[in-house]
């Protein structure tokens, strides 16, 4: 099996189609473990650095305070440095878990690391997104990745003995839960009701079939281009979409790569100097009559079929 | 993600005229350029709803989304069976799922969550799970005869039971006036707020803690809440064997009917998902655990609130009020204020929360 095969399997193996409550299918992609592990990892950069610059900033500020604070911890400290104090604990609470929870119940779904990685969260049985099911699955990020860290850390010095492998056996089952499902749920999003899917963000791109030779005569060579049956039902849809790719891409060396092998295959003689328009032509020909024979029923996957 | 194109930075963008409709050779090209204008206003109303909420649309473009969104979809099951172009029809997908996304986003803001969540939400929430809520009870109950059981058979379970920072003077042969001392007064309150927000950070923990593992059918939510009793049962035989009892009580009560029934609501609404998933009934698994889960949640955003309160009680008025009588009423008026919210306040179902 070639690579790119394998890859077009993978995507399908990951495809779901959620039906909305009013009867609309819509299509949608569980997002990849990857992609997920990559977003739990900037998250917590993004964290990391923040808090860090936060301390920074406070230190830059409110430096003599630190001091204060450190020669007398346990003797009575001024209710400046308290203050400061108090706030730290309470950031630190946040930024674990209110990080997380604010961004999801935003508008778009995902916090900043999701977004970078183009995924989000959803309700699984399609319906909406409730308050209750994003603070579900944030409240379980305690037992599925914090306490696994902890016990990772902590159970092989033998400080904590047998119990702390025990525990450490305990919650990895938690950690490599996502790994143990087609859906790859973590416990969070099986207590929450929820999942984790692609949300791309495509541009529409311009219709082919009005620019350029597609519309009959090429610019350069006021050549028409002009194919019989048996020329064009040598390619299926596949092939059709790849040609589509080659086009919007635009690249210089694969356009004529494509021409010379399309000429090859239906034994044309390939000339150079106007090869867009040729393929331009052949595209929306070639889909003309593929979308025809769609029409009526018959479809052609790609050239073996 | 695209560079922001500075026309999009001054309200409106204009949505271009597609190109000329029969100059397209495809007659699935065709249908594209024909709806393609409702498609771009679809997707200029969801670029603003993405970026900030409601405010940023205006109420006619409100009024046409779901129209706009059916169009979309239709759209898109018509193209997927006459067109095969690659690039739009996975446009159309994703603008139908983002469409969906906030067609079915959240209906209400945080602020209009919190009051639904305050004026009825929370209250039903725990209410709907007494019986777990009486199981835990029951449990805690059991857990704090436990740890007493098993310090008077053997005075080392007192170490191993209370952990080691509260190891200050309060350890088996102390006399009757180190304990006292131990629940006194403090002379100021410079240092209290430190320990209010520590003690908050720290018991939300752990309550999060007891919540989150009732994934594992509810057991390991039961063994932490035996396991916490027992230290509370542990110190209270220390002090009963001094005869101290009533004054330990009423030390404890001032915070502790909040915070213990903050435990006693984040184990139950633990051993509420646990239960659940393993006694489903006639839902699937998974459904039984997202309907459950779903509730504990709403449960436990109120816990994290009385572990706001308790930690305040613990450290201001615990530790600054003398009497005993003066903190036996500060902790029955909280348990009676909470047992109040909780069972007695029942204000009409507004809001459907399915």
């Amino acid at each position: 099996m070639s690579a790119a095969a394998g890859s077009y399997q993978y995507v399908n193996k990951r495809q779901r189609t959620l039906v909305t409550p009013e009867g609309i299918s819509v299509p949608i992609v569980v997002a990849s473990r990857g992609s997920r592990v990559g977003a739990l990892v900037l998250d917590f950069v993004l964290l990391y650095v923040g808090l860090t610059i936060f301390v920074l900033l406070m230190g830059w500020i409110a430096g003599g305070l630190f001091d204060e604070i450190a020669d007398g911890m346990e003797e009575s400290v001024s209710g400046a440095g308290e203050f400061i104090v108090i706030v730290f604990i309470l950031i630190l609470f946040l930024a674990r878990y209110g990080y997380f929870l604010a961004f999801e119940l935003g508008p778009r779904g995902a916090t900043l690391g999701k977004r970078a990685t183009g995924i989000r969260i959803a309700a699984r049985d399609g319906g909406r997104l409730t308050a209750e099911a994003v603070l579900a699955r944030n409240l379980l990020r305690d037992i599925e990745l914090f306490m696994p860290l902890v016990f990772l850390i902590f159970a092989p010095t033998g400080e904590m003995g047998n119990a702390g492998l025990a525990g450490l056996a305990w919650f990895m089952v938690f950690m490599a839960f996502p790994f143990f499902n087609k859906d790859a749920l973590r416990a969070g999003d099986v207590i929450a009701g929820t999942w984790v899917v692609e949300a791309p963000r495509t541009k529409l791109a311009e219709a082919l079939s009005t620019q350029g030779a597609a519309r009959g005569q090429s610019g350069v060579t006021g050549a028409r281009y002009e194919f019989g049956d048996e020329e064009l039902s040598v390619y299926g849809e596949h092939e059709l979409q790849t040609l589509e790719q080659v086009l919007r891409d635009g690249r210089g060396e694969a356009i004529s790569a494509v021409h010379a092998t399309i000429c090859g295959k239906i034994g044309w003689d390939p000339g150079t100097g106007d090869e867009r328009a040729f393929l331009e032509a052949f595209y929306a020909q070639l889909r003309a009559k593929l979308e025809n024979d769609m029409r009526f029923g018959k479809r052609k996957q790609n050239k073996f079929a | 993600m695209k560079a922001p194109v500075i026309s999009s930075w001054f309200g409106k963008t204009q949505i271009e005229a597609p190109a000329d409709i029969e100059s397209a050779a495809l007659r699935s090209d065709r249908f594209r350029l024909e709806r393609e204008g409702d498609w771009r206003r679809l997707e200029e109303i969801l670029k603003r709803m993405e970026r900030g909420g409601l405010r940023r649309v205006s109420d006619e473009d409100l009024l046409a989304l779901p129209t706009l969104y059916r169009t979309a979809a239709s759209s898109l099951s018509v193209a997927r069976e006459t067109s095969l172009d690659a690039s739009t029809l996975r446009y159309l997908e994703s603008l139908v799922q983002r469409a969906w996304f906030q067609v079915y986003g959240p209906r209400q803001g945080f602020g209009g969550w919190l009051r639904s969540f305050l004026f009825g939400g929370w209250s039903r929430a725990v209410r709907e799970i007494w019986l777990e809520i009486c199981i835990a009870l029951a449990v805690m109950v059991a857990g704090t005869v436990v740890g007493w059981l098993l310090v008077v058979q053997d005075r080392e379970w007192y170490f191993r039971l209370v952990p080691t920072q509260f190891l200050d003077t309060r350890v088996p042969g102390a006399s009757r006036e180190v304990l006292q001392e131990s629940l006194a007064v403090e002379q100021d309150a410079s240092g209290l707020s430190v320990f209010a927000a520590s003690l908050f950070s720290n018991n939300a923990g752990v309550a999060i803690l007891a919540f989150a593992l009732g994934f594992a059918f509810g057991i390991p939510s039961l063994m932490l809440l035996v396991h916490n009793m027992a230290v509370l049962g542990a110190m209270l035989w220390l002090f009963a064997g001094q005869g101290l009892t009533v004054e330990f009580a009423a030390w404890l009560s001032v915070h502790g009917t909040t915070e213990l029934f903050a435990i006693l609501l984040s184990g139950a609404a633990g051993l509420h998902i646990g239960r659940s998933m393993a006694f489903p009934g006639q839902r699937s698994v998974l459904t039984a655990a997202a309907e459950s889960g779903r509730r504990g949640a709403a449960v436990m955003a109120g816990v994290v609130l009385m572990m706001v309160v308790a930690a305040i009680l613990e450290a201001f008025p615990r530790q600054l009020v003398g009497g005993m009588e003066d903190r036996f009423l500060i902790g029955g008026t909280m348990l009676a204020l909470w047992l109040a919210y909780f069972f007695a306040y029942r204000p009409k179902n507004i809001e459907d929360t399915a």
